[in-house]
Formats: C-alpha cells, structure tokens, sequence
C-alpha cells in the first residue's frame, strides 16, 4: 500500500475550511432480532441465533419488532426529532454474502424520524449545535470472517466463512446534516459527537453501547473546500472507526490527505476509506456507489408504520433527563473541577456518584472511592466498574465510617475487598471482623512506649520543633497494630508525652 | 423508446455479480429496452396525480411482540448450504471489500 502524502495539520486548516458529516449506526439491546424472533445476543456459536427469515429462505416473511421502533422513536425524540406519522421500509439491494437475502430491509426516503439537532461540547468547552438529518432503521448484516492469505487481508483470502447471528439485528442509523465551523476541532467534535450519541442511547437504555462490542459504530465524511466557497468538497466516508480515538485520528489523518492532494491541484476521489487503527492511516476502499445503484425500492412484506400522537407522546413523557443538561446539573452541585468532573464522565461514573450521593456520601468522597479504589479493582478484573458487587448505599456508608473516624483509608481499603467478596455492608465487615482503628489510648500509649525505646531521641527533636520525627514512630506504631491505629490520635499523644 | 445502453447492461451485471459476454450483452440490451418500453405503458394509464402504490391494501402497523422464538440448529441452518466450515457459510472471498 503506498504512503499517502500528509500536509501539515495547521497548514491543511489555513488554507481550507473543513466540513464533516457523521453516519452513526446503534444496534438496539432489544430481545430478538428486527424481523423474526431470533434471539439478538453477542458471543453465541456461529449460526445458532437464526431462522428462515434471517437468512433469507424462500417464502420466509418478517414482522417488524414492536420495541425495536419505540426504541427508534425514543431515539428520534432524544435527538430532538420530529416523527414522521408514516412510514416504510425498504429494500436496499447488493450482492454481497452478508445478508443472505441479497438486500438489506432498511428505511430510503421515509425514515421514521427526521430533522432534530444536539449540542455537542468538545474538550475546550466550546459548544457545537449538530444538525441530524435523520435517523432510521434498519438491520445489521452477518459477520464474514475471511480466512486464507498471507496477512489475512482480503486481498489474500481464499474464501470467506459467514456467520449470520448479528443478520437482521435492529439497527437505527442516525445521519447528521453537513456540519461547518469546527475547523482546527472538527476531529474532536466528531468523537464527541459520537460520544453523545452513546451516553444517549444508554441514558435511553436501547442500546448497550459498548463501542468495543460494536453497539456503536461510526462512518465519518470528511470534506475539504477553500476558505469562502460555497461549493462543498468531494468527500470520503472512512468507515471501520471503533473507537472515540480512531473517530478522531481517522478524521485528522483524511483532513491531512485530502489537504496535500488538493494543493497540488489534485481532485478527491469520492470513495469508501478504511481505517487502520494499528497504522494509523486510513485506505481506499470501493468506489461508492451511487444511491441509484442500490435500487432502492418499497419492502412489499412489510405494511407501514404509523406511529400515533399518544404513542409517540407516551415514550416522550418516559425520556430520562438530555446527558447534557444532567452533566451541567451535577457539574454545579458537586462542585469538582473541570479535570475532575471530566475523568468521572469520561470513566462513565456519573449514576454511580450521584446515587452515592444521594446515599448520604460527600461528592468528593464518593469519587474518591468510585474513581480509585473501586475503579482500580474493576480494571484488575477487567470488569466494568457498575459490574462489581457493591451498591452506592455501601460506598456512602463506607465513607461515613471513614469520616466519622471509626476507619482510616487503609482499613477502608481492607473492608472494600470484604464488601466485594459479600461478606456484607462496610459496617457489618467492620463489626465481624474488629477492624475499627484503635483509639483506645492505653493500647497506643503502649505502643508509642515500645517504639520510642529504640529512637529515644524523637521526643527532643519534637520538643525543639522538627515535627516530622514524629513520623518514624507514628510509622512503628502503625507497623505493630497492622494499620488499625488512629494515626492522629497517635500524634496528639506523642507531642502530649513531649510537652509533659 | 428507453435508454438500455450496452454500458447499463455491463453494470447492471456487474451489481448482480454476473459475468456477461458480449453477445449475451447485445441480446439482453434489447430484450431489457423492450420490457422497460412495455412497463413504460402503464404510465400512459395514469395521472401524474396518482401516488406510486406499494400496499394495495390500507393497513399499517402490523407489529410483533419482542418476544424470543426458537432459532434453527447450526447443522439445520447449515443444511442447505453449498459449502460450509466450523459452523460457517463458506463463501467465495469477495476481492472489493474488507
């Protein structure tokens, strides 16, 4: 594969205006697949999640999943979106082994929802409204794997083995308008706009969303055009971009491609690219095809869908709080800093802390726990942290121990993996296991003796003022009670026995 | 008369994954221009003012509930397939997508 030319990135910006546009695809957490009742499940043996219907046998019809569309519809409200009152399905043809049926069922020009907008916020803070076009559904197709060949490239394989249990699995496909202005951020604006659609989809709870898992798959058009002109550039459409980071690199790295062709007096080939994430470049991939190519036509075993006033309202009423707003909103009362408030999103901890706080936990405790120990606890497990055994009651009521001194942070830590192995609540591992600190003041003076024995001249030093001698005890004390001494306790009555 | 040009005929084969030869070409550049001329009729037929019909029948909102129904086995899905390998549909590898 030949090395593409790169411009400069801040050259590519002063000499064009950059214009993205984004094709978000989210697959629905519904039961079954779109048309049949397939289960709709990640991870099963090949070809045990399907039926006539899903790969395509003769005289087969599909019936549209009823929640597979309020979750549709609750996506197109979330977005803003008004509801188309009809509706269609149709075909998308192409020859390809991925659907068996030879055509995708899919939505052309009467997608269920239309014409919504979101603010989306990029990492400076500045605020961009992104126009969405539509949003409308469709199934996913079937996983090729291909096997043969050198690299295990497709240009090496020899044939291709087809697993058809992700085919006909409910997809919403969500298609911004053109989006302008973001210039020198337009690879950051993209992520996060992907980032919103995905805490969306979850704050709706219609999608898992894990991007790794492909939930959330992101196609991005990238176009370039000279300061002040109207025309719109060729685009590409990079597709394969996984991840928040990729979204980003991949749409920084065409920006830069395009730039270095477009200045040498080059034109833009309006292609499908892929994404390496390994490399980091993006390649050629098939000439697109032209709309009419996919001779789009109206599904004839499907009737239309006419959603009604008092459906569409009914999910309206049921919409959580926008994410946007939520995070402003917890923003303002919990008081962290910017850096902060962002690693507790960006770890995905925001319900965790809130119902931590909301649990009687101060916000910085709460993330003190949430975003350490317990965070550093998931990873080791390779869990998510919402995955471990432990309720946002239990790390309030750990963190009332800890501030009401019944327990130092190292006790905490202890209790923590007593919690998480179920022994009970922090209180009830504290109680049956004794593991209160000792601020009983006989048991520490007795151990402040037996440590002062072999460094006798720490109380001088005290007396003179060289306070951190006193760590040196306060440490042996530690050592002897194994970590359940008060350390402040400990303190004050060193400095009392120097002064006395 | 239609515009079914060699060319179309080219590309619509190559859509549907068909390996033409050029006397197959001509042949169907006709037969397809005189099934499109006759088609063409109906429009003859109808106002411009009358919709396309796709549901000839008015009904909407035909729906099924999100409930699991038992999928074929691997070897019955397999069953009639061609080819097929580790509990896969095994296909031609496909040069001009990854």
């Amino acid at each position: 594969m030949a090395k593409d030319e790169l411009m400069n990135y801040e050259q590519a910006l002063a000499q064009f205006e950059v214009v993205i546009g984004l094709e978000v695809h989210v697959e629905l957490n519904t039961k079954t697949k779109m048309f049949c009742g397939c289960k709709n499940e990640f991870g099963n043996e090949p070809n045990t999640n399907v039926c006539p219907i899903c790969i395509g046998l003769p005289g087969s019809l599909p019936a549209v999943n009823k929640r597979a569309v309020e979750s549709s519809i609750s996506i197109g409200l979330a977005l803003g979106c008004q509801i188309a009152p009809t509706g269609r399905f149709a075909r998308k043809n192409y020859f390809y082994p991925d659907l068996a049926k030879n055509f995708q069922t899919s939505q052309y020009d009467e997608p269920i929802a239309f014409e919504g907008a979101l603010e989306v916020e990029v990492p400076s803070g500045n605020k961009f409204n992104v126009l969405i076009e539509r949003a409308h559904m469709e199934e996913d197709a079937g996983k090729l794997t291909h096997v043969g060949g050198a690299t295990g490239r497709i240009q090496g394989a020899e044939y291709s083995l087809v697993d058809y249990n992700r085919a006909g699995v409910p997809l919403v496909e969500i298609v911004t308008k053109p989006v302008f202005g973001a210039g020198a951020e337009a690879p950051e604006l993209a992520a996060a706009y992907v980032r919103s659609i995905r805490d969306i989809v979850r704050a709706l709870n219609v999608s898992d969303a894990r991007m790794e898992r492909g939930n959330v798959r992101c196609d991005a058009n990238v176009s370039l055009r000279p300061h002040g002109s109207e025309k719109l550039g060729t685009r590409t459409e990079t597709k394969n971009v996984n991840s928040l980071r990729s979204i980003e690199r991949a749409v920084r790295y065409e920006i830069q491609r395009q730039a270095a062709i477009l200045a040498k007096g080059g034109s833009i080939i309006q292609e499908t690219r892929h994404w390496h994430e390994d490399r980091g470049i993006t390649s050629s991939g098939r000439p697109k095809s032209d709309a009419d190519d996919y001779r789009y036509f109206p599904e004839p075993d499907l009737v239309p869908v006419q959603p009604s006033i008092e459906w569409i309202e009914s999910l309206r009423a049921a919409l959580p709080e926008n994410p946007a707003e939520r995070r402003r909103r917890l923003a303002a009362d919990w008081g962290f800093s910017e850096l902060e408030f962002r690693d507790v999103v960006n770890a995905g901890l925001l319900d965790q802390i809130e119902e931590t706080v909301a649990a009687g936990a101060k916000p910085q405790s709460a993330r003190k726990w949430w975003g350490g120990e317990l965070a550093r606890v998931a990873n080791a497990e390779d869990k998510d942290v919402t995955e471990l055994s432990i309720t946002p009651a239990q790390v309030a009521e750990l963190a009332s121990l800890v501030e009401g001194g019944k327990i130092n942070d190292r006790l905490a830590r202890e209790v923590l993996t007593y919690v998480l192995a179920g022994e009970g609540s922090p209180a009830e591992v504290v109680a049956a296991r004794g593991l209160e600190v000792v601020s009983d003041d006989g048991a520490l003076i007795a151990a402040i003796d037996a440590a002062l024995a072999s460094q006798p001249d720490v109380l001088d030093a005290i007396r003179e003022g060289r306070m951190q001698a006193a760590g040196a005890v306060i440490g042996a004390v530690m050592k002897a009670m194994k970590g359940s001494a008060d350390a402040a306790r400990v303190r004050e009555l060193l400095i009392e026995k120097a002064n006395a | 008369m239609s515009e079914i040009t060699p060319d179309l005929v080219r590309h619509l084969a190559g859509l549907a994954r068909i390996l033409v030869t050029d006397e197959e070409v001509e042949k169907m550049t006709s037969q397809l221009s005189l099934i499109v001329d006759s088609v063409a009729t109906v429009n003859k037929a109808v106002a411009g003012d009358i919709p396309a019909t796709s549901h000839p029948i008015p009904m909407a909102n035909v729906f099924r509930e999100d409930v699991i129904e038992p999928s074929l086995s691997q070897a019955e899905a397999l069953s009639g397939a061609p080819d097929s390998a580790d509990g896969r549909f095994r296909v031609h590898a496909i040069l001009d997508e990854e």
